[in-house]
């Protein structure tokens, strides 16, 4: 080792610098510049080539957005006003929105009633999407399938009453008898509601919807985007449930119930779904009594829920083989039952991972609710196709009604994309 | 603590099994176990990997299912019932080698959870009694965390005190120390300890040594699925019988 006094390792700062912002390359909106758009001589081709295509997109897009006409009534008339003019005419969406969202057979005076169920359904989800909230809310989230059924429908009060009645007496029935065996409370409930179901169809009596307080619409009356939403929030809400039970089922001890899921499964992801649409449109009569008329919306909303609660099931079941074996055997260890380990311990855990997977079925099925218009369902697409592109007077206009119903769906698809984010971030538990 | 061996140790029987032999496919792991464990006893198994001890305890709370043979666990035979398996595992009481906390749960809904689902305690006595629990094993102030914010040793304690919220008579530890580092690994052991002072009945899969001489009163030592010598720790060690267990403890006693 070397003489202190000579070290050259050693030294004593002489006092404090003071600090000094850093030089103008280095900082801000240049150096954002540099790094980002410019950083190499093909980074900075690219950016310029970039720029040039942006341009050339707005010189086409701005002055059709910013000419376009909203008042005329007839796509002859946009061109007149804009007189060789590029614009949009987007007087086709002042002029038939009322059919681009309810249909052109809804009656007009009758829009205040979708539009509250809309309404309500935002509370109704509210408790079930952010689950901070009180319990109680969940009362009504259980109360607005009837509720919305009521309005939209209209009709007699009587038949979303006694449907109620049918699934609190169901339900009660499980409760009692479930405990001891669960078949017996399962089949008894199925039971006790068709029971009721039937008396109470016979209690109402034959005209009751001829007068009722809300006037009676038929379900070949609903249309527009309000159907698509309809379709998109009533399969998406009865595929999921359906879709965990054909998961735990695909895993089941039970050899029977394992191979129906099974089976099930693979059957409807290997059948496309406009098959299935055509077989409940046309086919699906065969399978009813003769004179049982079973409402188009209902048979459709069947197939599609059994079509994506077979994508749910695998997607969930992703989710239940991804929990180690240990999360089963320590629910196991502590006494735990079936019902109990499933619901407390591994769904929770399952269906967090599944998220991504579940939003990337629900948003799949929300936009395909428009095949219903291969069906002559009049939803949002099946209204631009039809009424509004035959009519003489907006022959022609695609971009605008396109564009439109591609807008609508982009906002409830991003909405839910945006919700499931932060669903995940709420429920990351385990890393932070 | 010495003496730890002769302590509380009554003649009322806890577990009894009887001929039992378990196969995996053709292959016969565990082959006619005999064991009689009596209540407060603490018991500690260990044996070379793939021997069989691990199978062994998982059998007594029916995480695996055995083929022949009885096993009788405080009074009840465990048999394909339901009811019987259920009512044995909550009052068998298990900790794993990777603890298996549930991580979407905080500290102190892992140790409600099952009073409250399975015993049906109120909410507020499962909390108090929880609480109690986690002041034992000494980590109060973790209670709201969740486990993965837990340290191996922290994690492995929660566990134990989990299992212990559902009052258990007889306790299973499958190499509880194994996933630690060796610093975390005092802390478990001085739980366990402490836990067998207070007359808890114990098996324990382990390999620490220190800990069997110290709190067992019976080391059974097993290979290729067969119970192999039994004895009191003193004897077992000082005093092997059989050459395989002299082979195993020379090789895991020697450095």
């Amino acid at each position: 080792m070397s003489d202190k006094t000579t070290n050259p390792i050693a030294f004593v700062a002489k006092g404090t610098i003071p600090p000094a912002p850093p030089p103008a390359s280095q900082a801000g909106v240049v150096k954002w510049v540099r790094d980002n758009l410019f950083s190499s001589v093909p980074n900075g081709v690219l950016t310029l080539v970039a720029l040039a295509v942006i341009y050339l997109l707005l010189q086409k897009t701005v002055p059709w957005l910013v000419n376009g006409v909203w008042t005329t009534s007839s796509l002859n008339e946009c061109r007149e006003v804009l007189d060789g003019r590029v614009g949009a005419c987007f007087s086709v969406l002042t002029e038939r929105w009322h059919q681009l969202l309810y249909g052109f057979k809804y009656p007009a005076d009758q829009y205040w009633r979708p539009n509250l169920a809309l309404v309500l359904l935002l509370v109704a989800a509210a408790p079930v999407l952010f689950f901070d909230l009180p319990r109680k809310l969940l009362i009504f989230t259980g109360l607005y399938p009837f509720i919305a059924f009521w309005l939209i429908w209209g009709g007699t009060i009587m038949a979303p009453i006694v449907a109620l009645v049918g699934f609190v007496a169901a339900g009660a029935v499980f409760q009692i008898y479930g405990r001891g065996s669960f078949a017996l409370g399962f089949f008894g409930g199925i039971a006790t509601a068709l029971i009721v179901w039937t008396l109470g169809g016979m209690l109402i009596p034959e005209g009751a919807s001829d007068n009722a307080m809300l006037q009676a619409v038929p379900s070949r009356d609903l249309g527009g985007f309000m159907l698509n939403l309809m379709l998109g929030v009533t399969c998406v809400s009865l595929s999921l449930p359906l879709g965990i039970a054909l998961a735990l089922g695909r895993q089941s001890d039970m050899p029977l119930i394992k191979w129906i899921c099974v089976v099930f499964i693979e059957f409807v992801r290997g059948v496309p779904l406009i098959t299935l649409l055509f077989v409940a449109s046309v086919m699906l009569a065969y399978f009813f009594p003769p004179d049982a008329t079973v409402d188009l919306f209902l048979r459709v909303v069947i197939m599609i829920t059994l079509f994506s609660a077979a994508y749910i099931a695998e997607v969930i079941r992703g989710g239940l083989a991804a929990l180690p074996k240990g999360q089963y055997e320590a629910a196991d260890s502590l006494g735990l039952d079936y019902p109990q380990a499933m619901r407390l311990i591994i769904l929770p855990q399952a269906l967090k991972i599944s998220i991504p997977g579940i939003v990337n079925v629900a948003v799949g099925l929300f936009k395909d609710t428009t095949l219903v218009s291969v069906i002559s369902m009049f939803d949002l697409v099946g209204m631009i196709r039809g009424p509004i592109l035959a009519s003489t007077e907006w022959n022609g206009v695609y971009w605008e009604l396109l564009g439109f119903a591609a807008f609508l769906f982009f906002i409830v698809c991003y909405g839910i994309s945006q919700y499931s984010q932060w669903l995940e971030r709420r429920l990351a538990t385990d890393h932070r | 603590m010495t003496g730890t061996s002769q302590m509380q140790v009554s003649d009322e029987v806890a577990i009894t099994i009887d001929g039992m032999n378990k196969w995996y496919g053709s292959f016969h792991v565990l082959r006619d176990i005999n064991l009689t464990v009596y209540q407060g006893e603490r018991i500690v198994i260990c044996g070379p990997s793939g021997s069989g001890k691990s199978t062994l305890i998982r059998c007594i709370n029916a995480l695996e299912e055995h083929q022949q043979g009885t096993i009788t666990v405080d009074g009840t035979l465990l048999s394909s019932d339901l009811k019987n398996v259920d009512k044995i595992r909550s009052e068998v009481g298990m900790c794993f080698q990777h603890f298996n906390l549930f991580p979407h749960l905080t500290i102190l809904e892992n140790c409600t959870l099952a009073p409250i689902w399975v015993r049906k305690t109120p909410k507020k006595e499962a909390e108090e009694r929880a609480m109690h629990f986690l002041e034992k094993v000494k980590i109060p102030d973790q209670a709201n965390k969740y486990p993965g914010q837990l340290s191996g040793g922290q994690q492995q304690r929660v566990a134990i005190a989990r299992s212990l919220c559902m009052m258990p008579r007889i306790m299973l530890f499958d190499e509880p120390t194994s996933a630690l580092d060796p610093e975390m690994i005092k802390e478990v052991l001085d739980t366990m300890i402490e836990l067998a002072e207070e007359g808890m009945t114990m098996l324990c899969v382990t390999h620490e040594m220190g800990f069997a001489r110290q709190v067992a009163n019976r080391v059974i030592f097993m290979d290729a699925g067969q119970i192999v010598e039994q004895n009191e720790p003193e004897a077992f060690f000082n005093n092997p019988q059989s050459e395989r267990t002299q082979l195993f403890l020379s090789q895991i006693l020697g450095h």
